[in-house]
């Protein structure tokens, strides 16, 4: 058994850090925070001259053809610097999407534009309130054109593409979705930003009039195609609130160490310890939560429906609980906007969200052990 | 990142199965499937002897204690070959439970600081089942705070004289030998006064009471030493280290008890499958989903977290310290599972009888059975600070007894 990554895969981690580390201090993420910028687009320069937004695209659609383990170790590094890009809308949702449904023209068109850092992709699925559901979806395709309004988009106010679910029928099945692919500087959508939670990461409306769009995949296999797309997405958000988590979890302890009130470190009381040790608790389950949706993702198992939403929850709940009580641990510090506890309060939250909230992935999960229990 | 083993574990899996096919005692094997929770008891057989005799026939196959070396009753393999073996003895396994303490305890602490005569006398015949060890170390007055225990031996001539009590020993009442640590210098800090000892339990002054427990099960045992003579010879560790000699034993004691894991999460999974509340099945029920998917998803935490450390021992490296959590959150996860599955059967949940409308009074056990889970091989709060110290750094408690000679710390009485 090598339930671990490779040495290889682990070097790739490291660099990402390294990197990271040097071009996305606070510092810079609070540029973004600020609003002085809707993203940090030097990083996102050098993630694609790092190779990182394509580590996952295969080499004849220009990237670096390395696989998912390689991208869930950066994913991981994503989360931990809380980094002010469009990554997960881009890489993890719409370049995945064309990945599975995609036909050769339209990976040719976006794929390499998406490694190089040309393009910025993310997918449309929401309209209002509501978790993932084909009911939900009401935007309109008709003879080739959308009609319809989808909110929240992630990073849809900078997004040059959109994968988007729009219905095509009415006949209350699953066939009812079909997905579409639509260049968003080509007319017909009307952008605006939303504002949210979490500032670093955009949140937009897109109205679409008439709007142009292509099949991606075919007709009525749109909600089967997201489902795989969610999936995917699922377990490379989790690396992202993993490493968010640990950062978290760090941010905590080292203040705990440096803080000395009544006299001594902050960090040897134990009602303060035992907060520490439930969020290491909690930062560790999700870990290997996410190892098994990475092995579930990389090897294409049949597991990966069940893994995903285990990894999702696991990952949400760890996040969430050591964002919270990193604030706690650093008292009314942390309530400050100087100190950057609540930026990682806010993507925890914010990423607690955007694929669908806990609720829905804890059915998700219960249905999809079912199925496996009768099978 | 695959979960396959390498050609020589595979090669050794296939030994295992095959002698574990052959060998097992089968008409066992659906009873002991079914409990999985707590300790096992079988309806006509006592749990004592058949786990002898399983453990005989290991220790002429090869298979007793087999990570231990070959001249002291073990096959000097390799710790991966270890988990691998247990995952083939499968539940055959649970017949080792009384055995555990040795296996897991005293053995090493034996292996680690007894002579050489000692290994090769007592550790062939505690491998194979032949004779079952117990640990004496806990005591009324101390539980957490082991190391402020009162249990004195005095030395006169070669020997030593031992007074005082022990408690929470599982298995006394069909143990041959016990590991027992004791107060050997009272004027002394606690730590530096204690010295490490083995003793046969039928030695005269010698009695063992069974503890009546909060479940109404007697598992655990009071041990009281009146004059009890142990011979200089049986020492473990020089006096006044018995305190670092413990070490070797809880750091065992943890990773064994973490080792076998139960959380609850199968049974419940089960018994919300064919609940039927007033709307429909308990889970189809929102409420009752969400907490199960969040039980779930801890419990593949736990069974993942254990697949990592499994895989640093197959690369031969030193697990890291996730593994620490493992008791820490099954603990808890039992006992609020039992109380969910309890709310969920209503105002029969309060039954506690083999009916039907109950499951069998399993949540119902194990309810009044979880607390010990919390509690024994270091309670949730010393785990906490296990993990606080040695996982992140954070500093030790304050501690007011730490240069006190022991005869001078206050206490409640002595």
């Amino acid at each position: 058994m090598n339930f671990d990554f490779s040495d290889d895969q682990k070097q790739l981690r490291d660099q990402a850090r390294k990197f990271l580390t040097e071009k996305c201090s606070p510092k810079a993420v609070r540029v973004v925070l600020d609003g002085k910028a809707p993203y940090d687009k030097e990083l996102w320069k050098g993630l694609a001259e790092m190779g990182f937004l394509g580590v996952a695209i295969p080499e004849e659609f220009g990237g670096a053809g390395a696989g998912h383990l390689e991208l869930c170790v950066i994913a991981e590094e994503m989360g931990r610097a809380n980094a002010p890009v469009p990554f997960s809308s881009t890489v993890y949702l719409a370049a995945e999407a064309l990945l599975i449904a995609g036909s050769d023209a339209q990976k040719k068109k976006w794929l390499p534009a998406i490694a190089s850092g040309e393009a910025i992709g993310t997918l449309a699925l929401f309209e209002g309130k509501g978790n993932p559901s084909p009911k939900n979806v009401k935007l309109m395709a008709a003879n080739g054109v959308l009609n319809g309004v989808k909110k929240p988009v992630a990073d849809g106010a900078i997004a040059d593409f959109a994968v988007v679910a729009a219905r095509n029928g009415s006949s209350g099945r699953d066939s009812d979705i079909s997905l579409f692919l639509v260049d968003l500087r080509a007319g017909g959508v009307e952008v605006k930003s939303l504002s949210n939670l979490d500032p670093t990461r955009g949140q937009a409306e897109i109205t679409f009039r008439d709007c142009k769009a292509e099949p991606l995949g075919a007709t009525g296999e749109g909600w089967s195609i997201l489902t795989q797309v969610l999936d995917r997405a699922a377990v490379l958000c989790a690396f992202e609130q993993v490493g968010g988590s640990d950062r978290a979890l760090e941010m905590g302890r080292d203040y705990a160490l440096d803080r000395i009130a009544f006299g001594r470190q902050i960090g040897s009381f134990q009602a303060v310890k035992h907060m520490l040790a439930d969020m290491y608790v909690s930062a560790t389950l999700a870990r290997s939560n996410s190892y098994y949706g990475a092995w579930a993702l990389s090897t294409n198992a049949a597991e990966l429906p069940e893994a995903a939403a285990a990894a999702r929850i696991s990952a949400t709940q760890a996040f969430q609980h050591c964002a919270k009580n990193n604030i706690q641990v650093h008292g009314g510090m942390g309530f400050t906007w100087e100190f950057d506890c609540h930026m990682y309060y806010r993507r925890a939250n914010a990423m607690a969200l955007v694929l669908g909230s806990l609720s829905y992935w804890e059915d998700q999960l219960i249905d999809r052990m079912r199925k496996k229990n009768a099978a | 990142m695959n979960f396959d083993d390498t050609p020589q574990e595979a090669a050794f899996r296939e030994t295992a199965r095959k002698w574990v096919e052959a060998n097992a005692p089968k008409e066992l094997e659906a009873e002991l499937s079914k409990s999985s929770l707590g300790r096992i008891r079988l309806a006509q057989h006592d749990i004592v002897d058949v786990g002898k005799a399983w453990q005989k026939k290991k220790a002429e196959g090869g298979w007793a204690c087999l990570h231990w070396p070959r001249e002291y009753g073990g096959r000097g393999a390799t710790p991966i070959e270890r988990v691998i073996w247990q995952q083939e003895e499968g539940v055959y396994g649970k017949l080792t439970q009384p055995f555990q303490i040795g296996e897991g305890m005293c053995g090493p602490t034996v292996m680690a600081f007894g002579s050489e005569d000692a290994k090769r006398r007592y550790l062939p015949k505690l491998a194979a089942g032949e004779e079952i060890w117990c640990q004496l170390f806990s005591e009324p007055s101390a539980g957490s705070d082991v190391a402020g225990l009162r249990t004195r031996a005095e030395k006169k001539g070669d020997n030593w004289v031992v007074n005082g009590q022990k408690i929470w020993t599982s298995g006394a009442h069909y143990s041959d030998y016990g590991l027992l640590i004791a107060r050997t210098d009272p004027n002394v800090p606690k730590h530096k006064g204690l010295t490490m000892f083995f003793l046969d339990m039928k030695s005269p002054g010698v009695e063992v009471r069974p503890i009546r427990q909060a479940n109404g099960m007697q598992e655990f045992n009071e041990v009281y030493f009146t004059d009890v003579v142990i011979p200089d010879s049986q020492r473990l560790g020089a006096v006044g280290e018995g305190w670092s000699v413990s070490l070797t034993t809880l750091m065992n004691e943890r990773m064994s008890i973490g080792s076998r894991l139960a959380t609850g999460v199968p049974e419940m999974f089960e018994f919300c499958s064919n609940l039927m509340l007033e709307d429909g099945l308990a889970i189809d029920d929102p409420a009752v989903r969400s907490k199960l998917a969040s039980w779930a998803a801890k419990s593949s935490g736990l069974k993942y977290t254990s697949y990592r450390t499994i895989s640093a021992l197959s690369k031969g490296e030193r697990p890291g310290p996730e593994n620490s959590i493992g008791k820490l959150v099954s603990g808890m996860m039992l006992q609020d599972i039992a109380t969910y599955a309890m709310d969920l059967q209503g105002a029969a949940g309060v039954l506690t009888g083999s009916d039907e409308e109950t499951v069998q009074g399993q949540f119902q056990q194990m309810l009044l059975s979880s607390p010990s889970m919390r509690i024994a091989g270091g309670t949730d709060e010393i785990l906490r600070n296990i993990i606080a110290e040695r996982v992140l750094g954070l500093p030790g408690d304050i501690r007011v007894d730490k240069d006190v000679p022991y005869n001078k710390i206050p206490t409640k009485g002595r």
